[in-house]
């Protein structure tokens, strides 16, 4: 019964609120899905947290550390919108700790040059773009709210990025090269960022259904794609696909496939930075615990004067 | 440190003159803390020009499923709205 009102409310476009009834696999899919959003807006600060002390102007220093600033800001707002799920934050970071919870797989990814800056603003930003506007519409309340605001600020993200691609690409010929290795780098990782292909995702079905995701993992990346073909064309870089081409019939681009070997293996933990990611947050945690304890200690000591 | 004692809700006054609305949240151990974090977490872009926190377990909310009932008892006023009332013609400014 409750389920027959639970599915004709997400059916009329109502969103759910944290005190609602909602099914016991709704909550635990929104857990999962939410904290390792979350997870990745934290994990993300660090391959562009590597390049802010060696930003190649004042200006681009100061834009970077804003743009970081901003990935911990959206990090504590998803955290916020899991929480009114019934797990607390503590519970999630812990989860990420055990390696219970995930993160997205292209933080595992060096940063080699200051190109790559530019490619994850215009790449990597661009794509969660893509998959944010989208759960704007999300059937759960504190996720969409959150998704909203999120996408208020991450179009300046983007187009850092695509200014750092432009400008590099027509700078000298060693820039123009660094800006296609990254791209050439960049590119595969971040159509992968969509997950795996329809009829191999599992969960797309009730997720669908819910309304938790409004559109598929291949409808989004297709979406990516389209948008992200001419943005090469017109700084003159080569997106690295030979079977990219336009397709009038679909009105959409075809692409090659990609590599899914490789993103399994990097999912799984075996990536090129997974481990260094993962010490790093847990280092920063525990250097961090001294400042919250006295935090908890100062508040003590003032409600007792 | 445990349960939800440590969130505080955030409420921002976007500009002078104008309502208090609701942010988002927080984790903070005190209300300074709870002010300084809603800070830099809700207005890095010049939202607001005043915010107001408050701790998450003070609010007290109705249930958004049984909202009908609980609203029933102002539904079949229509009498509080203006465009029930017959005036007579030609009446301006009223």
């Amino acid at each position: 019964m409750n389920e027959l009102i639970f599915q004709e409310r997400i059916d009329s476009e109502r969103k759910i609120e944290p005190k609602d009834w909602m099914p016991d696999d709704y909550r635990k899919h929104l857990i999962r899905q939410i904290s390792q959003h979350a997870h990745s807006e934290v994990i993300g600060m660090q391959p562009e947290g590597n390049w802010i002390s060696r930003a190649p102007s004042l200006r681009a220093k100061m834009i970077l550390l804003a743009k970081v600033q901003d990935e911990a800001g959206h990090g504590l707002y998803l955290y916020s919108a899991c929480e009114t799920l019934g797990i607390s934050r503590e519970e999630l970071v812990s989860q990420l700790h055990q390696e219970k919870a995930k993160y997205s797989s292209i933080f595992n990814y060096p940063t080699l040059s200051w190109a790559d800056m530019g490619a994850i603003g215009w790449l990597v930003d661009g794509a969660a773009i893509v998959n944010q506007v989208s759960l704007q519409r999300t059937s759960y309340g504190p996720y969409s709210r959150g998704m909203i605001k999120i996408c208020k600020e991450e179009s300046f993200h983007q187009r850092q990025g695509y200014e750092i691609m432009a400008e590099m690409a027509k700078g000298t010929s060693e820039q123009k090269e660094m800006a296609q290795d990254a791209l050439n780098r960049f590119w595969w990782p971040s159509i992968m960022m969509f997950g795996p292909h329809d009829a191999d995702s599992p969960r797309t079905g009730n997720a669908m259904k819910w309304k938790i995701k409004r559109q598929t993992n291949d409808e989004l990346r297709q979406s990516f794609i389209d948008k992200t073909v001419h943005q090469a064309e017109i700084i003159g870089l080569t997106i690295p696909d030979s079977k990219l081409k336009w397709n009038k019939e679909r009105g959409h681009y075809d692409f090659g496939e990609m590599d899914w070997d490789e993103f399994w293996n990097v999912v799984n933990g075996n990536g090129p930075c997974n481990k260094q990611r993962l010490d790093h947050h847990k280092k920063a945690h525990e250097e961090g615990r001294w400042v919250r304890e006295a935090a908890i200690s100062y508040a003590q000591k003032q409600l007792k004067k | 440190m445990t349960g939800n004692s440590n969130i505080w809700e955030v409420f921002i006054q976007s500009k002078n003159g104008l309502a208090h609305k609701h942010a988002g949240n927080v984790h903070a151990d005190d209300k300074e803390m709870a002010l300084q974090n809603a800070r830099d977490l809700y207005t890095r872009r010049n939202e607001g020009s005043c915010i107001w926190v408050v701790k998450s377990e003070h609010i007290v909310s109705s249930e958004s499923e049984d909202g009908e009932a609980f609203f029933d008892p102002s539904n079949d006023k229509m009498y509080r709205h203006p465009t029930f009332y017959t005036m007579p013609d030609g009446s301006k400014h009223i």
